[in-house]
């Protein structure tokens, strides 16, 4: 089985995110930037699966600017095979929607016909959590979302969803999409040798236009603002005076 | 136009509280249908009827939409589609299952993660973890959309709407339930409760979280915790407060050893009141906390709750 998985170049997760103050977005020049951490989690069980003898070809793939082959290479140093980098935008901070981001996938698994679409079950940027469920929708494959156990026997697949409330455990025809959640794995360290092997590995480039996709934006950003800040109320000494304030000032006990 | 609100049921059971708290945030778009799915679902229709606001109730009573499955349940969706403007639905787990796949089908962008409906086709929603908020117009001839519901007022009950039911069968093949694990609890809804109490990094160990656990039970609250807890193996999954989690906007929420990190705030910075109590007085949480006390939680906490 051959196992795809979409990798998105995003703001590192550490790096603290600042609001430009013409309302036009997010800053994100001479930003660091690294793999969507969901992402991550995804890669790390395709590899997984591999080592299990239960996928033999991993395909990461990568939609945005020409710098997301950084992202695709980290990728392939974590284990992945090959890499396929669809170029869509010029500018950092022209987003690919997730619509959009579906179509260009869906194309790429028509041609490259895995069994398995393992993705990130939400990019930590736009924070839409769609583009798996789109996927899926798009093939007419199963999906199973937000996984935190992921069993693989031959046509079908056993996943444990993280739901509100607890765990839900579905059964899903296979080919299908899946989207991982944060305690499906712990993400691997590429180690230095397999950093510098990566270098070597395919690392294709397309654009939209090779698959015939539109990726006009269908919702138009009008502004992007700071959130409203809570001011800061006052310390108390001790938790007696907690309660008298929480009773008597508050009115909340 | 009309909108579809999609209702979010979980075995048979009306998530009342997010559902009418959708209703207010969709209600002034048009006339509101309010889709129940799923075999056993009778109750909730009704429920769903006597919310003020709602025009009808659509009730779709096949076995194969029980468990909310995402495949059966958004062919469902796309079926009704035709006479609606916008199709909606509280940001639940289900809802993020089933409305992006929705969306796909009509050839539209989905909306995640609505805090506010400026007009027909202009909502805001939140971004990288609350840090942004982003205003966005849909030029999609349906908008589809998930609501956050923790800034909006609950609909009030007394309507009598009447119910619909549709034969549709399910389409079946792709997906089957195999079981549901909920952690059983006597404790109030964590998204719906007056009061939160959550720990953090700080609480140190799941067997040290017994004391949030025990001041929650003292207050009748719920109990949440920070990602970091989570992370290092605490308290489960369904307790995270914050953007990867869930939010919150209770009456009173009460932080517990937590710093305060960003996608923490995200998920709590609505409640009405903050309490922080952390060891560390340079901690971000007590930037938005309405009371903070600097105190190490092993003395204060058992205080705390001795004291109430």
């Amino acid at each position: 089985m051959k196992v795809l998985v979409p990798v998105k170049r995003v703001i590192d997760y550490n790096v603290k995110v600042r609001v430009k103050a013409d309302g036009s977005g997010v800053d994100l020049a001479n930003v660091k930037m690294s793999m969507n951490p969901f992402d991550e989690i995804a890669v790390e069980q395709a590899i997984r699966l591999k080592e299990a003898g239960k996928a033999e070809e991993i395909v990461a793939v990568s939609i945005g600017v020409k710098q997301n082959q950084e992202t695709l290479r980290t990728a392939l140093a974590m284990g992945a095979d090959r890499a396929i980098l669809i170029v869509a935008a010029e500018d950092v901070h022209n987003d690919i929607e997730p619509l959009a981001v579906a179509k260009l996938l869906k194309a790429v698994v028509d041609e490259e016909q895995p069994g398995l679409v393992l993705c990130g079950k939400q990019a930590i940027d736009n924070d839409m959590n769609a583009t798996g469920q789109m996927l899926g929708a798009l093939l007419g494959w199963s999906q199973a979302t937000f996984a935190s156990e992921v069993d693989i026997d031959g046509d079908s697949a056993v996943v444990t969803r993280e739901v509100d409330g607890g765990l839900q455990t579905i059964k899903v025809t296979m080919p299908t999409v899946i989207t991982v959640d944060l305690r499906l794995n712990e993400p691997r360290y590429a180690s230095l040798p397999n950093i510098m092997k990566a270098k070597k590995k395919q690392l294709d480039e397309k654009t939209p236009a090779d698959y015939g996709v539109d990726v006009t934006p269908r919702l138009t950003v009008q502004e992007t603002a700071e959130p409203a800040t809570r001011a800061a109320g006052v310390k108390v000494a001790d938790v007696a005076e907690l309660i008298a304030k929480l009773k008597d000032e508050a009115g909340v006990l | 136009m009309a909108v579809l609100l999609i209702a979010d049921v979980t075995n048979g059971q009306l998530s009342t509280d997010a559902v009418a708290k959708a209703l207010t945030a969709v209600a002034g778009l048009g006339e509101v249908h309010v889709l129940v799915a799923g075999q056993g679902g009778d109750a909730a229709a009704a429920e769903a009827a006597t919310l003020t606001g709602v025009a009808k109730v659509l009730f779709a009573g096949d076995h194969g939409f029980c468990h909310t499955l995402a495949e059966p349940v958004a062919d469902l969706v796309v079926s009704l589609a035709g006479g609606y403007s916008h199709i909606a639905a509280p940001s639940t787990s289900d809802a993020k299952n089933v409305l992006p796949r929705v969306a796909a089908l009509l050839d539209v962008m989905v909306i995640s993660d609505v805090t506010a409906v400026i007009d027909a086709e202009t909502f805001e929603r939140p971004i990288y973890a609350g840090n942004a908020i982003q205003t966005v117009k849909s030029g999609d001839r349906v908008k589809v959309m998930t609501i956050r519901t923790a800034g909006f007022d609950a609909a009030a009950a007394g309507g009598s709407a009447p119910v619909e039911a549709l034969d549709t069968a399910a389409s079946g093949g792709l997906s089957t339930w195999v079981e549901d694990k909920s952690a059983k609890s006597d404790r109030p809804e964590l998204t719906s409760a007056g009061i939160v109490v959550s720990g953090g990094r700080g609480v140190g160990s799941e067997a040290d979280f017994e004391l949030i656990k025990k001041l929650a039970d003292k207050l009748g609250a719920a109990v949440g915790a920070s990602r970091a807890a989570v992370d290092s193996g605490f308290a489960p999954n369904d307790w995270q407060v914050g953007q990867t989690g869930k939010v919150v906007a209770p009456e009173l929420y009460i932080a517990i050893g937590i710093s305060g990190a960003i996608q923490h705030l995200a998920g709590m910075k609505d409640s009405k009141v903050i309490v922080a109590i952390n060891k560390d007085e340079e901690a971000p949480i007590f930037q938005v906390a309405d009371y903070g006390l600097v105190a190490d939680l092993f003395d204060a906490v058992p205080k705390l709750t001795d004291a109430l």
